[in-house]
């Protein structure tokens, strides 16, 4: 099974097994046009895995569907033996979907195409392919079947369409990074969760490091309007929710960075707390409560599930390839009986916290069936794991088909999504990578010094051939960066062995480009974004006095990626800063990647030239008017 | 709302004839010569900060539902089951002076032009946008207006449009309109056409069909005096303009008019019942009927009649009066007047006004 892109990625394997070096490179390079597979029997050539990322029932218990999102397909079970009924192929990145409450439609949401697939569950046929906004990630119909609603992780809302026509109505403003709803038992809300923290305006000028701000986007159904917002202090990514079938306990699943201090300490559980929020009737106040046990992480709480008696509730843990069951009884009394925040307290879960269940590579979504199963999605194994909720045992895993063996591609990724090889197993790369991308928050990293060089996190994608890394262009190559580095200053163990390194190195450099949504088909550009273009190249300003070549934006965010690969001092030093000089930032979907500048203090592209370019050192645009520094961002959006 | 004022209308449209101080929705009765026509009474609650209103000084005022918002110059207020909540800068207000509210009917959300920017009220969230943070031209935000997926805004350099898909800024100036002047009062927006109050500059028209401009001025110039009556805009201070049912309500520090596309008709106080004309907003209803919120006093106007509401300038005390299409005019005994004669918005919920003064919100509860 091949699928469009795959040249592209061939292309990058090639060219990234290439770049390594003979000291890395134990696996077979490109010959012919064929692949051969290394030492351990991984191979190079692209293969098309399922990568199972949710699961449902059918209301009548009898079918599984399962959204794979590698292979753009929904796939339908037999939900007894689990044999293959059928495959729909789907849009591109499918990322979520649900049933509509009769159950006769199921509804996809496309996240590189901005559709949603409406398949009819009788025939099992796509009935319709609807346009929405910019990545959809979910989708859940209401009761009455009056409203589709759609969260959008790039346009930052959720969708509301006529539920049988597709047609837009309206959008809602969400938070950064719409990705997941779902709707409280009685149906009369939904509650979406974001994958990035919110975007906080410029007041004092320190907002890069204050705590981040995440939250609860709560619908009213029937008026398709936001009503409430219950606000995530200190989270920055939110994944799915869950309710107790009373409808009186709320369960979200989240990560708590702890990004205020130097990343330095992760012996003492210094990087991420891991943990749910809890809110409804049961706990009064919203309360966040850990997973994490010294030694025992949930890295990375993804799929929430409670089951129908309201005694357990189960967790799937991505990072750390495991299941985490909580007795609720013993929950709720902790949490009545202490006083908080206990959020980072290593020693809480232990009060709840009954049972950690391993599972494959990075599990995402779960379900419950009705009779006392708990099926777990693992992307990156192709496998759904089958739990006993009685004794709380793996009882199966259901292969899924497809490739049956690993590629390089695929190992890196396995790599880049565990927490294995950190201290204690606490984080991997997709704590700041979230789903590969960014986090949209600053750290501080021990190499510069306790409160030195503070660093915006930047996006992964396309990074091939934009080298050096880091913001002071100190490391030269991906294995570099990906290698000591991480071992040293992110993991604080012993790191990968070269082989995996390479693996790793070579998912990194091949994590694709998603498309700009500022872009009209055809690249062609709108007036303003022409106009932007004229300014981003332009040699002369507007009083005809010649631009010096580092004073002009194309000299350096030139080439396809907008980066020259050179370091310069632009005039944005701080007084933590070590040195003036920095790498040139690609501008690859810059538009999605607030906040900017080295330290993240600029909260939007506007804040760049308006607040942080006084002298003109970034760039000579102090002589542009308003609307023209306008259409110059509307420009670098298309980038 | 729009159900209570078809109602309305349906009620003045046939007992225009009535007399007395027989109240709106009250069964007509046979005119009697040389009686007031029948205008719309209200019993006036007023709000200050004595009972929870952030600040005396009220700018705007905006309804959605059972909900009351007061732009106020200390911080946005919201009146909700009897008790206020304030919004200040330390929730993420762009400024403590909010000088226009807008609703989006379709989302709920509250767009609040400051004098630091504009925010966006949303499930409880702020959202702002300055001119430092954002594509927006100007902090100072003096009109907003939704429509669709738009956001176009009032600003004083110039008018810009948020496109809340795209969130793409788009900025309207003397570069690209016939915009003069760009201190932009007030926006008016329809799916069709959008209407800005340029103070200094007339009324600027824009086709959104087309992306067309026009521009609509004084054939006076900026002479004060008016020579051609209903020859065209009264005045080129624009400072307020409502778009409805295709026609175009636009007030002036100097007198107000009504252009239905074709002809115009200008308000004095000297020929009609208009108060004052020094008009700071103006709010149509329909075609023929519409509010006018003057430095002395509030005034509503039937498409013939016009009722004035207002504490007396001379006493305080509370005062309606009505002027019939002769020039007649009747007092009205009334107990109850807006807080304050320098009216600054008006709103309405079902048959009742809300009115922003600068010394407080009034409640004007329709007597039947």
């Amino acid at each position: 099974m091949k699928r469009r892109g795959h040249n592209r990625l061939r292309t990058a394997v090639v060219a990234s097994l290439c770049g390594l070096g003979a000291a890395l490179c134990g696996i077979g390079l490109w010959t012919g046009g064929r692949a051969r597979a290394d030492v351990n029997g991984r191979t190079g050539e692209i293969l098309t895995y399922a990568s199972p990322v949710e699961v449902l029932f059918s209301p009548d218990g009898t079918r599984l569907y399962v959204l794979c999102q590698g292979s753009a397909e929904v796939r339908v079970l037999d939900a007894a033996s689990y044999a293959a009924i059928k495959s729909i192929a789907v849009g591109r990145e499918p990322r979520g979907f649900s049933l509509s409450p009769d159950g006769t439609r199921l509804f996809v949401a496309n996240s590189w195409d901005d559709t949603v697939s409406v398949i009819d569950t009788g025939s099992l046929e796509v009935a319709a392919t609807w346009p929405v906004g910019a990545e959809p990630s979910s989708v859940v119909e209401d009761r009455e079947s009056k409203y589709l609603f759609v969260a959008n992780r790039i346009s930052n809302d959720v969708a509301v369409l006529n539920a049988q026509t597709g047609a837009e109505e309206k959008r809602l403003a969400a938070g950064r990074g719409a990705s997941y709803i779902t709707p409280a038992p009685d149906g009369s809300r939904l509650y979406v969760t974001h994958v990035y923290p919110n975007f906080k305006a410029r007041r004092t000028g320190m907002e890069n490091r204050t705590p981040p701000e995440a939250e609860i986007t709560v619908i009213d159904t029937a008026q398709a309007v936001v009503t409430d917002r219950i606000p995530l202090h200190s989270i920055a990514h939110g994944f799915h929710v869950a309710f107790s079938a009373d409808g009186r306990l709320g369960v979200a699943a989240q990560l708590h960075p702890k990004n205020l201090v130097p990343l330095a300490h992760l012996e003492h559980s210094g990087a991420f707390a891991d943990t749910l929020t809890l809110f409804g009737a049961d706990v009064g106040k919203p309360v966040e409560i850990p997973l994490d046990e010294l030694e025992r992480y949930a890295v990375r709480p993804f799929g929430v599930a409670i089951t129908a008696d309201k005694s357990r509730i189960y967790v799937s843990c991505a990072g750390s390839e495991m299941v985490t069951v909580i007795d609720v009884q013993r929950l709720l009394r902790f949490i009545h009986t202490h006083q908080g925040p206990y959020a980072q307290d290593l020693s809480a879960s232990a009060n709840y916290v009954v049972a950690r269940i391993a599972v494959g590579h990075d599990p995402r979504g779960i379900v419950l069936s009705r009779d006392g199963k708990l099926l777990v999605a693992n992307r990156l194994e192709d496998t759904l794991s089958v739990i006993d909720t009685r004794s709380n045992v793996l009882s199966k895993t259901v292969p899924l088909a497809g490739p049956k063996q690993l590629s390089v591609l695929r190992h890196g990724e396995q790599t880049f999504y565990t927490a294995r090889y950190s201290f204690q197993g606490q984080i991997g790369c997709a704590n700041c990578h979230i789903d590969s991308t960014f986090d949209g928050l600053t750290w501080d990293l021990e190499p510069d010094g306790f409160g030195r060089d503070i660093v915006d996190n930047r996006l992964l994608e396309d990074i091939k051939d934009t080298e050096p890394y880091k913001w002071n262009g100190g490391n030269p190559n991906l294995p570099t960066e990906c290698g000591p580095r991480t071992e040293k200053y992110f993991w604080r163990a012993e790191n990968y062995d070269d082989l995996t390194l390479t693996d790793l190195v070579v998912y990194v450099r091949s994590i694709p480009l998603r498309p700009n949504r500022w872009r009209l088909p055809g690249y062609e550009l709108t007036p303003a974004q022409d106009r932007g273009k004229a300014l981003f190249t332009r040699t002369v300003d507007k009083f005809g006095n010649p631009i010096p070549e580092r004073n002009r934006c194309s000299y350096c965010h030139s080439g396809p990626k907008g980066t020259s690969q050179k370091s310069f001092d632009v005039g944005t030093k701080k007084a933590t800063d070590n040195s003036g000089l920095l790498d040139t930032p690609q501008l690859i979907n810059v538009a999605l990647t607030a906040p900017y500048l080295h330290d993240g203090s600029a909260a939007t592209l506007e804040e760049i030239w308006t607040v942080f370019n006084p002298e003109d050192k970034h760039g000579r645009t102090n002589d542009l008017t308003k609307d023209e520094l306008n259409d110059l961002i509307e420009y670098l959006r298309t980038r | 709302m729009k159900w209570a004022w078809n109602k309305f209308a349906m009620v003045l449209a046939t007992g225009l004839l009535s007399v007395g101080t027989v109240a709106v929705g009250a069964p007509p009765n046979a005119p009697k010569a040389g009686a007031a026509p029948v205008m719309p009474r209200y019993r006036f609650e007023n709000f200050t900060t004595a009972n929870g209103l952030p600040d005396n000084h009220v700018y705007s005022v905006l309804v959605d539902g059972d909900r009351v918002w007061a732009g106020t110059d200390n911080g946005l207020g919201v009146y909700e089951n009897g008790k206020w909540k304030i919004y200040n800068t330390q929730d993420g207000l762009a400024h403590r002076a909010v000088l226009t509210l807008a609703l989006d009917k379709r989302t709920g959300d509250v767009w609040a032009g400051t004098m630091g920017g504009l925010s966006r009220v949303s499930g409880g969230r702020i959202d702002t946008y300055t001119q430092l943070n954002s594509g927006l031209s100007n902090d100072v935000v003096y009109g907003v207006s939704v429509e669709g997926e738009n956001v176009w805004v009032a600003t004083a350099a110039g008018a810009c449009r948020l496109d809340l898909h795209t969130g793409q800024w788009s900025l309207y100036n003397e570069r690209n309109t016939p915009m003069i002047e760009i201190w932009v009062y007030g926006v008016s927006a329809t799916a069709t056409k959008v209407y800005f109050a340029v103070w200094g500059s007339g009324l600027l028209e824009y086709d959104q069909r087309t992306g067309r401009w026009d521009k609509y001025e004084d054939p006076d110039g900026e002479n004060e005096m008016v020579l051609f009556k209903d020859q065209g805009l009264i005045h080129e201070i624009v400072t307020s303009v409502s778009y409805v049912d295709n026609i175009v309500w636009a007030a002036t520090y100097f007198g107000d008019s009504r252009y239905d596309g074709r002809y115009w008709h200008n308000f004095l106080t000297k020929d009609s019942g208009l108060p004052s004309n020094f008009t700071n907003f103006i709010k149509g209803i329909d075609a023929n009927r519409a509010w006018f919120c003057t430095d002395k006093g509030l005034a509503y106007y039937d498409g013939v009649n016009w009722a004035v509401y207002r504490p007396s300038l001379t006493s305080g005390k509370p005062e309606m009066t009505v002027r019939d299409a002769k020039g007649n005019v009747t007092q009205v005994a009334v107990t109850t007047a807006p807080a304050h004669n320098y009216v600054l918005g008006i709103d309405f919920q079902g048959s009742d006004i809300w009115v922003a003064t600068a010394k407080g919100l009034s409640h004007g509860i329709l007597q039947r």
